[in-house]
């Protein structure tokens, strides 16, 4: 039944905004994080999205371009159709860390020196807003899909 | 005169299974929202419900599906059920669409998530419409043959 791949989709939705909530977090959390060494430093990270089709992108590209390609039921045509989400990986963010004078720091190296992670606390906080909005737009979708299901179950009955 | 439930419930059928699958098709695209290079995809409902009804109306009449452009059963005995196209065999993917993005962004993503969001508004209203016509006919239905 196609329409069960919605709740598929919207979960697999969630489940890349929620990573991306948590490597938010995370960042926030180690954003005042210093080392001596600047090898040593956190690094802000970033998860990497990539939109997954059931049949493969070849058979998806022909169909979306107009070139029938016969399915063979309703649940094959519907695997084209639908494209979910998921995280292919956590990138870090290679800019240099910040050196700060601080000698008094028990961290600092011998020249006295701090370098703290290249954490940018304002871009954190916009994709944390983006992530967080992005979850409920799915939780909505999942939340609509499911009552057009539940409706449908009651066809005929009143 | 034999009723056909098919032509008895018209359209409907068809457009509620397009609904369906446009329902998926808004769901991916919101789903997607934040993936770079994922381009927005919408189902053409319009050309897709013709494309469904031709072949849903010509096996309603004739019982066989002989749209033009719709798989068809081929019945070769007077006793076959006549199995007509119905729009899920109507390869919607035809008229699966790209978006055309009013304001791409850099990362080659074309998912306008407001307008997604009305669209998806829309067809599930859509959607609700079309059960409540269902519902209709089938009531009529009901009271037909109860007769009260």
């Amino acid at each position: 039944m196609s329409s069960f791949n919605v709740f598929d989709i919207a979960g697999s939705g969630m489940s890349a905004e929620s990573v991306r909530l948590n490597t938010v977090a995370s960042n926030l959390a180690n954003a005042d994080s210093v080392s001596g060494d600047p090898t040593q430093v956190y690094q802000a990270k970033h998860p990497v999205f990539q939109s997954v089709q059931a049949l493969g992108a070849a058979a998806l590209g022909t169909t979306a371009l107009g070139t029938a390609t016969m399915g063979t039921g309703s649940s094959h045509l519907s695997q084209q159709a639908s494209a979910s989400v998921k995280v292919s990986g956590i990138a870090a963010n290679t800019a240099a860390p910040e050196a700060r004078y601080d000698p008094s720091n028990p961290l600092a190296n011998s020249d006295g020196y701090v370098y703290s992670s290249n954490v940018n606390v304002v871009e954190e906080m916009t994709d944390m807003i983006s992530a967080s909005r992005s979850y409920q737009n799915n939780v909505e979708v999942m939340n609509t899909a499911r009552n057009m299901m539940l409706d449908t179950l009651k066809l005929g009955q009143s | 005169m034999a009723l056909s439930l098919d032509s008895y419930l018209g359209v409907h059928t068809q457009a509620l299974t397009l609904e369906a699958q446009r329902t998926e098709v808004l769901a991916a695209n919101l789903a997607n929202a934040d993936t770079p290079n994922y381009k927005a995809r919408d189902i053409d409902f319009k050309a897709a419900l013709a494309a469904a009804g031709n072949g849903g109306a010509a096996g309603g009449s004739a019982g066989i599906g002989t749209g033009a452009g719709t798989l068809a059963m081929t019945a070769t005995q007077p006793g076959h059920l006549g199995a007509s196209a119905d729009a899920s065999d109507a390869a919607p993917g035809a008229n699966l669409k790209y978006r055309v993005p009013m304001a791409p962004a850099l990362d080659g993503n074309t998912v306008d998530t407001q307008l997604e969001q009305a669209a998806f508004a829309e067809n599930s209203v859509r959607y609700q419409a079309t059960l409540t016509f269902l519902n209709a006919r089938l009531k009529e239905l009901m009271t037909a043959i109860t007769g009260s």
